[in-house]
């Protein structure tokens, strides 16, 4: 190496530096592949995919599959579409999604800033159901959900997700919260502010950008999962993983494989739409929790 | 029963005890400052006044009303935070009023309150700004805005200039004294920096260990020290502690030393008490200012003792001389003029106000008196 510099950023030549982007450029477009063929094939008539050709853009553009999957294709016995179990999985996650971010900020308010006899043990415990694997809790759920008669509703996997959630939810804010000066909190209870004033005035005005991380984490956690939705869910409930899945497996005669593809994308569609709208906060909330924490 | 009493307040956290016994009443108007290392337990006795400690042991009460269990919302009190603990996503207006919205005071009178205190603290042109786009001096006023607007019964301070650079401490340090002059607010202040206490309060308390060790105004904090550890704690540089021996001469008590040399010589005590304490073993503590060239001896005293010694090194400090010399074993510090014609490793002339002199029983550390 060269004599000691000031700079301390480490440099790159330009050789280096082609060869980094050139990289990059590889595995974007690597992972940008099955996109391409799922966008494609699902505006492409069925008779171009079992043409054999994959890869090719469409030649006879056309909307009929997305159409079909949104609301006539046959899933299971019923020919509706992805359009009911899209409702579903929203009336699933928005609920889960806001419960669990809510009791997660409460519990790591009242775990840094209202610490009590026994509080780190607790918080342990939570932090244990984190790793839980699913499976495990299978069947005891499902009999505790038949006790208080919500087995196979959408309440039910609310609930399923929203226990689920708060370990995370909890360990996220607990972390951010661990740094926020417990001063600020003492001045504002000398200035006369209760536990719920505190919070809703000092504590949760500089939550952002935990808040953004966690909704992020649970919304796509809950959007996608696929095995609570397929052991809890009554046809009335089932979120639209389990539905594409069914979609996939019930199509009579031909597959329809432009179909399932726009049934993907829509499935898809909305975790990558809130990683897109809060994907910045995500970032930054990650690092604004490890610099300071 | 004084305004803020503070009677044999103990506190301890499961087997720990870090506060014994404490015991202060303060009258209304005083500034008192709680003084002593870190970790003595000035904060937690802060905190208990505050009511954001719980009390183990004793009584904290205001205007006569017993504190004990009390919010520490409705304790009247305002504190002003190391920190100055700031609500970050409030403007300093809101900062200053939080209090009041949440006593539900009336908007207008906010209003009224909020400008009076702005403009006595001359931070009017700042009340729309976050804390964030503050100076370290500013947040500082707008802490001390914050707890003023409140009208409190007792002002809190915990280190409030610790974070300032050592001008603006300074010049805080002043605009804290101006302010409880105008204002004859009770102020409980706690420091480490023992400067501070010196100058702002009406009387201080020394802790350490979680004991009171002295309570008295500066001027009796700084010339009769209680014990060993207030004389050293307090002022700077320290009082000089020097082992001695007492002998009695024509019925007159002296202070035998050694000087660099090894040769003995002594010191006329001020105190004739001292004579009890003849051939034993003592501590003599005097300060540096005490010590001085024969030029510069104070002429209000009645006792300046002669005494040569070799000088080890001189510090030229603008207005002062510190000499250093060694005397029985140890560093002696003295403090002369800046144009005392005083040399390294030249034998030179001291002379030594012996009415500023203090002794010490070497065996329980307190001042003989
Ligand atoms: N929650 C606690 N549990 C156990 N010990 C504690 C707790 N809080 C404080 N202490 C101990 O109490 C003692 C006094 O602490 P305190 O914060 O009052 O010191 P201080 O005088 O304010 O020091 P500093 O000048 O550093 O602020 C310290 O020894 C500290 O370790
Ligand atoms: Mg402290």
């Amino acid at each position: 190496m060269s004599a000691v510099s000031q700079d301390t950023a480490v440099k790159t030549s330009r050789v280096a530096q082609v060869f980094i982007y050139l990289t990059l450029v590889l595995f974007a477009l690597f992972y940008l592949l099955p996109l391409y063929v799922m966008l494609t094939n699902s505006l492409k008539p069925l008779s171009e995919i079992t043409g054999g050709d994959m890869m090719s853009l469409p030649r006879a553009l056309t909307f009929e599959p997305w159409l079909s999957a949104w609301a006539t294709a046959q899933v299971g016995v019923s020919p509706t579409g992805l359009r009911p179990y899209f409702l579903n999985s929203i009336l699933m996650v928005v609920p889960a999604v806001a419960i669990s971010t809510v009791m997660g900020a409460l519990n790591g308010y009242i775990l840094t800033k209202w610490r009590f006899r026994g509080d780190t043990l607790l918080f342990g415990l939570m932090l244990f159901s984190c790793f839980i694997p699913f499976q495990i809790v299978l069947i005891p759920m499902a009999r505790m959900l038949g006790l208080m008669g919500i087995a196979g509703t959408t309440q039910g996997l609310v609930l399923v997700h929203v226990v689920y959630g708060i370990g995370f939810s909890t360990l996220y804010f607990r972390n951010y919260y661990a740094s926020f000066p417990t001063e600020l909190v003492r001045a504002a209870m000398i200035d006369g502010a209760g536990f719920f004033r505190i919070f809703w005035r000092i504590m949760l005005p500089v939550s952002g950008p935990i808040a953004v991380v966690t909704i992020i984490w649970q919304f796509t956690n809950i959007w996608n999962d696929f095995l609570f939705g397929a052991s809890f869910a009554g046809l009335n409930a089932m979120p639209m993983t389990v539905a594409l899945n069914n979609l996939v497996n019930s199509s009579t005669g031909v597959r329809e494989y432009n179909v399932h593809f726009a049934g993907a994308i829509m499935a898809a569609l909305p975790t990558l739409l809130v990683y897109i709208v809060a994907g910045r906060f995500f970032v930054r909330g990650l690092m604004a929790g490890s610099v300071k924490g | 029963m004084g305004f803020l009493d503070i009677s044999h307040v103990s506190k301890a956290y499961g087997a720990v005890q870090v506060l014994h016994e404490v015991d202060i009443s303060v009258e209304e108007g005083e500034f008192i400052v709680l003084v002593g290392p870190s970790g003595c337990g000035k904060s937690t006795l802060m905190n208990m006044i505050a009511g954001l400690e719980p009390i183990t042991k004793g009584d904290i009460s205001i205007r006569g009303r017993v504190m004990n269990g009390v919010h520490p919302s409705k304790r009247n009190i305002a504190m002003v935070f190391q920190s100055y603990a700031l609500y970050p996503n409030m403007t300093v207006a809101q900062n200053m009023t939080f209090g009041l919205e949440m006593h539900g005071v009336p908007k207008p009178e906010r209003e009224r309150l909020l400008a009076d205190v702005a403009k006595l603290l001359q931070i009017d042109h700042l009340l729309e700004r976050k804390p964030g786009a503050l100076s370290g001096g500013q947040r500082q006023r707008v802490a001390m805005g914050r707890a003023l607007v409140r009208n409190p019964d007792v002002f809190l301070f915990d280190e409030p200039l610790s974070n300032l650079d050592a001008k603006l401490r300074v010049d805080m340090r002043t605009e804290i004294k101006k302010l409880h002059q105008n204002l004859g607010t009770t102020i409980v202040y706690v420091t480490h920096d023992q400067i501070e206490a010196l100058t702002l309060s009406t009387r201080i308390a020394v802790m350490n260990k979680g004991y009171i060790q002295q309570l008295g105004t500066p001027k009796e904090i700084y010339d009769t020290p209680a014990n060993l550890f207030v004389a050293t704690f307090m002022g700077s540089p320290a009082m000089n502690i020097i082992p001695a021996t007492v002998r009695v001469e024509d019925g007159a008590p002296y202070a035998e030393i050694t000087d660099a040399r090894g040769h003995l010589q002594s010191l006329k005590f001020s105190q004739a008490n001292m004579a009890e304490w003849n051939g034993k073993e003592i501590m003599l503590g005097i300060r540096p200012e005490a010590i001085t060239d024969i030029d510069g001896a104070d002429r209000k005293s009645q006792n300046i003792q002669r005494f040569s010694n070799i000088v080890t090194v001189t510090e030229p400090a603008g207005s002062d001389t510190f000499v250093t010399m060694t005397v029985s074993g140890r560093d002696v510090v003295a403090r002369m003029r800046a144009d005392a014609s005083v040399a390294a490793r030249d034998s030179f002339e001291f002379a030594v106000n012996m009415d500023k002199a203090v002794a010490f029983d070497p065996k329980t550390e307190a001042r003989i008196r």
